[in-house]
């Protein structure tokens, strides 16, 4: 891929990444921090290519080392923010609107 | 197998960076927030099962089963992992990442001639291996297994210095040369570089450290997608890299200080030492029973909790006090600062997990604007995030930390162990105001005879 077009991408990606996160809640904002820490667990992919790609034993080692911590990263990030998220509840009874009182952000449904 | 069309392959990488957006779009209200990140995970399976779809791939066995590996090893972790520990579990999952990051691109290093590649290469390599050695000292700082309070010995700042220059070089070397030696002199430089950066942090500091690593493993990352010209992990990346800038730049603020203050503080001395001198100044002392009636008869009460409460144990505690007061008719809200806890926003999840509905949790400016229609607050743990010295005193270490306005309110019970001032080691004035009473004791205990004493009334 050309460098411009990785810059183009780059840019872009910077843009949503601020918009998008500056819109979290801030009561939110520990779990903003551990499914941040999710996504780049993606690195995994990185980790698969190049384990894929090597038959020397010691390169193949580190990158199956790579592998492992990636994973860890990745899969153990998803599950603990879903861990927390799910405590986030709301009123028991959402359906009465007369004992839910409405968030400030008019989220109630 | 290569099975997928290169036009197919980068549809489902987009697919999957659309995605991790979705899970960052989630989290702006509680609501939406657990299916966001269902869906960031969906995309993270789909980026992987294509991967292996998209490419001739050798030792695809031996790849499965370290991901088998890496899966039983965190899972178990993540799922039993306490609440209070969640910084720890940040940091470790961060470091990890960051790690394998630097891993990959040390195994790129052989199949890239491309100076601007050998650049992300180098770039890759020294951040990872920053935010892993950084992630491990913070780790340790936070289980406590190594001293909370800034490391700090002569040199440092030289020391610092040393390996960041060593660092440069070495990167400008294995651009130049390619050469594994190099190579592996630039991660351990890195390791010392991380290491070095996270000894002078304050305990109370570390969570911002955490928040700064966690943008650096993104760029890290970032950096990898420019190696291997893998979109989703560029954008992944990218995505992280400006999550983590903003968060940290919010806690910052919300400490009233400026992140290079908190990572590079200790060195100009009188960073977060205080003294820990008991005043003999009175106060009014107060019982459980009067305490009770106090709530018991209020119209509002707010309360606002400090990390001494999930020390104490005492989240399900005051979330039955909550409920009790709201049987009475008494309106009850929580005020959280967004530093309360050992991470940001970690408060919410502490009272989240016992069972206080996330519409009672108010942020900092909405309960501010509510203090003066407020009877009663109850501060329960919490001191220097309710201390006016932060306006008041110019010359106090907290000055400039926003507040929660408590003086504002009618009376304000503070639920204390002792006249001991708090972690900034600051005197609190609001502590002598005769609108304000002290209840001492252990948070849990104090707060398991208010709830029996207000429902006795």
């Amino acid at each position: 891929m050309d460098a411009v077009t990785l810059l183009t991408v780059v840019v872009l990606a910077v843009f949503v990444g601020f918009e998008v996160v500056s819109k979290v809640t801030s009561k939110l904002h520990t779990p903003l921090m551990s499914g941040a820490n999710a996504i780049h667990g993606i690195i995994l992919i990185g980790a698969i290519i190049v384990a894929g790609q090597t038959n020397d034993p010691l390169l193949l080692t580190v990158a199956l080392i790579a592998v492992v911590l990636a994973t860890a990263n990745l899969v153990g990030g998803f599950v603990v923010t879903d861990r927390m998220l799910e405590m986030f509840r709301g009123r028991r009874k959402p359906t009465s609107a007369a004992t839910a009182p409405v968030s400030p952000e008019g989220d109630v449904k | 197998m290569n099975i997928l069309s290169p036009e197919i392959t980068a549809l489902a990488y987009l697919v999957a960076a659309i995605c991790f957006i979705l899970a960052l779009k989630g989290l702006s209200s509680p609501q939406s927030a657990r299916r966001g990140n269902l869906i960031g995970a969906a995309g993270a399976v789909l980026a992987v099962v294509t991967v292996f779809l998209s490419m001739e791939l050798d030792n695809i066995l031996l790849i499965v089963a370290a991901i088998l590996v890496g899966s039983a090893v965190a899972v178990p972790i993540a799922r039993r992992v306490q609440m209070t520990q969640m910084p720890q579990l940040v940091a470790l999952f961060n470091g990890v990442g960051g790690g394998a990051a630097a891993l990959v691109a040390v195994l790129e290093l052989g199949h890239n001639e491309d100076v601007w590649v050998r650049i992300a290469i180098v770039f890759t390599m020294l951040v990872g291996a920053v935010s892993f050695a950084g992630s491990a000292v913070t780790v340790l700082k936070l289980q406590e297994l190594i001293t909370t309070r800034p490391i700090l010995f002569p040199g440092l700042p030289v020391a610092m210095g040393v390996a960041l220059l060593a660092s440069l070089a070495a990167c400008a070397l294995v651009v130049i040369t390619g050469s594994w030696t190099w190579a592996i002199a630039l991660l351990l430089l890195g390791l010392v570089a991380g290491v070095l950066l996270v000894l002078p942090v304050g305990g109370a500091d570390v969570p911002i450290v955490i928040s700064l690593l966690n943008a650096f493993t993104g760029l890290a990352v970032a950096a990898s997608g420019v190696v291997l010209g893998n979109v989703l992990l560029l954008v992944a990346g990218t995505l992280v890299g400006a999550s983590g800038t903003i968060l940290t730049q919010a806690m910052a603020k919300a400490m009233g200080r400026s992140v290079s203050g908190i990572m590079f503080g200790a060195f100009r001395g009188g960073s977060t030492a205080g003294s820990t001198a008991v005043s003999d100044r009175p106060v009014r002392s107060s019982s459980a029973e009067d305490v009770a009636v106090q709530l018991g008869y209020a119209q509002r009460v707010v309360i606002v909790p400090g990390y001494g409460l999930a020390v104490a144990q005492g989240q399900h505690t005051i979330a039955e006090l909550a409920s009790a007061l709201e049987e009475r008719g008494v309106d009850v809200t929580f005020g959280i600062h967004p530093v309360a806890g050992r991470m940001p926003g970690h408060m919410n999840v502490l009272l989240a997990e016992a069972n206080v509905p996330y519409e009672l949790l108010k942020e900092l400016d909405e309960v501010n604007a509510e203090f003066a229609h407020t009877d009663v607050v109850l501060v329960v743990g919490a001191n220097d995030v309710v201390n006016p010295a932060a306006k008041t005193s110019a010359g106090s270490p907290i000055y400039g930390m926003p507040i929660l306005e408590v003086g504002q309110a009618g009376q304000v019970v503070f639920l204390k162990r002792s006249m001991r001032p708090g972690f900034a080691g600051i005197e609190n004035e609001l502590l002598y105001d005769p609108k304000t009473a002290l209840l001492f004791g252990d948070a849990k205990a104090s707060l398991t005879q208010v709830l029996g004493a207000v429902k006795a009334l």
